[in-house]
């Protein structure tokens, strides 16, 4: 029989539930990370399919910077959890793109190459752009107390040119925004240092290394995963979490919980909850992805670009999809294309787009397979301005939606980046309960990573 | 303990902090934070290993005794005398 009761419970074994394990087990609290699915790591998940292995979120790891580099987020994980940089193996982009219709601009992980391509596309914005990198470079993005500001707003103050503005917007809004068209700007400095200032990155073996790593170091410190070992509720009294029952009937008690499931979700868990009052604060933005395993690397068809976050209207519009699929932007991710020792197994092409949850969710078999079907040559069309054709390369794909989504995270909506409002200081009305991951308001791997482990600190450590 | 083995112990702590510093050249007089690049979360880590291996409280308001390697030695001697 394991115990049934922890100093702490965690809920959802993601990469912030992981990494609070890490941080709590290492000093010596008995800590228990429960897991719906048979599968670690959450948003950033992998599975196998026909054959293939695929990373669920992971077109590349932000925040990347050489190992050593003082200050870094990365740094502080690696410090934080007693990790090391070959534990996630970390391989450098090549050189990415944020195309728009007859304008490029190139980014790769070194940030004054950035800076100059800028200048030298929108030379009129050189003065405004130089101070709002300095302005952002000033920001306390980390500031727990901070209050929310349009970041449309304050980019507004410093960049006149509108094009300048949305090709800025359109990578950080897809890599990290839980609201529609605008985004809040501490947000949007965490994500505006995460690519263009650090960079992007990625293991040769995708995001299970980066998972392995972490499981084998919550093992190691005396932590304990439980895995297909969902949690039904969470019995309140009193103002705080008295029970945590399990899927399976069995009940387990703890000083502290943490959940990763979501604010709204976690919510719903609990047993005081109006969960009528949840639905407005849910969060919206979610994706489809299509994947292919080709037969040959992009660059052997003379495409050696990383990403390509794409735009093909005027504008940039960032929000729910009236239709199943926006194909007008997207985020077109080859895996090959970083810097690795030796070429990764199986060469693909990834293909994100925004989609509606509600409308892929409304779908019945077989309409559901159609819709896929009909969609595929409408997101190709599309991305085939800004890559060769690769479709007779193609030896298997995978299309997932929304619905997938919902259905192996448990997150409402297929949110990927979570609820709009973050709670960045983890508190929810419960004493001993506390919230981790999407919406603390850490977005990404690193970013997850982070939240687990400021909140470990702050809310059981720092005790 | 003496004097030097709090001074060993305080660098065991920081080289598993801090791996990527270098701390042959660390002056003892001098802020740890001036020769180091060590932030609050690092600050925070130096206090939970030591009492993780050596359960020695070390409250917040007492943080600015471990500013240098010697006012570290300061702090900790008579709460680990009798280690």
């Amino acid at each position: 029989m394991p115990p049934s009761h922890y100093d702490v419970i965690i809920i959802g074994a993601g990469m912030s539930g992981l990494a609070a394990a890490i941080r709590l087990a290492y000093f010596d609290k008995t800590v228990c990370v429960l897991e719906r699915h048979y599968a670690a790591g959450g948003l950033n998940s992998f599975y196998a399919l026909g054959g293939y292995q695929f990373d669920v979120g992971l077109h590349a790891m932000t925040n990347y910077v050489p190992p050593g580099t003082r200050g870094a987020p990365l740094t502080k994980i690696y410090r934080q959890l007693r990790l090391t940089p070959e534990d996630f193996g970390l391989a450098p982009q090549y050189q990415s793109e944020v195309r728009f219709p007859g304008i490029s601009l190139r980014f790769n992980n070194d940030f004054e190459f950035f800076v100059q391509e800028v200048i030298e596309k929108f030379p009129a914005q050189k003065d405004n752009f130089l101070r709002l990198v300095r302005h952002i470079r000033d920001y306390d993005e980390l500031d727990l107390d901070a209050k929310p500001l349009s970041g449309r707003q304050v980019v507004a103050r410093f960049l006149t040119d509108p094009l300048l503005v949305d090709m800025i917007f359109c990578p950080l809004m897809i890599y990290g925004n839980a609201e529609e068209h605008d985004m809040e700007f501490g947000q949007f400095v965490v994500m505006f240092k995460s690519i263009f200032c650090e960079g992007l990155a990625r293991p040769r073996e995708g995001v299970r290394r980066i998972i392995t790593a972490l499981r084998r170091k919550v093992r190691g410190v005396g932590g304990t995963v439980r895995m297909k070992c969902g949690v039904r509720s969470l019995r309140v009294e009193g103002g705080r979490v008295k029970a945590v029952e399990l899927d399976s009937g069995e009940t387990l008690t703890a000083g502290v919980i943490f959940s990763s499931a979501g604010y709204v979700e976690t919510m719903r868990l609990c047993t005081d909850c109006d969960p009528e009052k949840l639905t407005p604060l849910e969060g919206r933005m979610s994706f489809i992805e299509v994947i292919h395993v080709l037969d040959k690397p992009m660059k052997a068809l003379g495409h050696d670009a990383t990403i390509i976050f794409y735009n093909t209207g005027k504008e940039f519009h960032y929000a729910v999809p009236a239709d199943l699929v926006d194909p007008r932007s997207g985020v077109i991710c080859c895996p090959d294309n970083f810097l690795f020792d030796k070429p990764i197994a199986k060469p693909m092409i990834r293909l994100t787009c925004l989609a509606s949850f509600d409308r892929w969710a409304a779908l019945e078999q077989p309409a559901y397979v159609q819709a896929k079907a009909e969609w595929l040559p409408r997101i190709h069309q599309e991305v085939l301005k800004f890559v060769p054709d690769f479709r007779a390369h193609s030896r298997f794909t995978d299309f997932f939606t929304p619905r997938t989504i919902k259905h192996w995270t448990g997150h409402v909506n297929g949110a990927v980046y979570g609820a709009p409002g973050k709670l960045k200081t983890g508190r929810t009305h419960l004493d001993n309960l506390f919230i981790c991951g999407n919406d603390q308001g850490f977005l990404g791997i690193i970013g997850a990573m982070l939240s687990g482990i400021s909140m470990a600190n702050l809310h059981v450590l720092k005790k | 303990m003496t004097n030097d083995q709090i001074n060993q112990a305080i660098l065991q702590i920081i080289s598993v902090i801090a791996p990527d510093e270098d701390l042959s050249h660390l002056k003892s007089d001098v802020a740890l934070r001036e020769q180091l690049e060590l932030d609050s979360m690092d600050f925070l880590d130096i206090v939970m290993e030591l009492r993780k291996r050596y359960k020695v409280e070390v409250p917040e308001a007492d943080y600015g005794h471990l500013a240098s390697l010697d006012s570290c030695v300061a702090y900790l001697a008579p709460k680990l005398k009798d280690l």
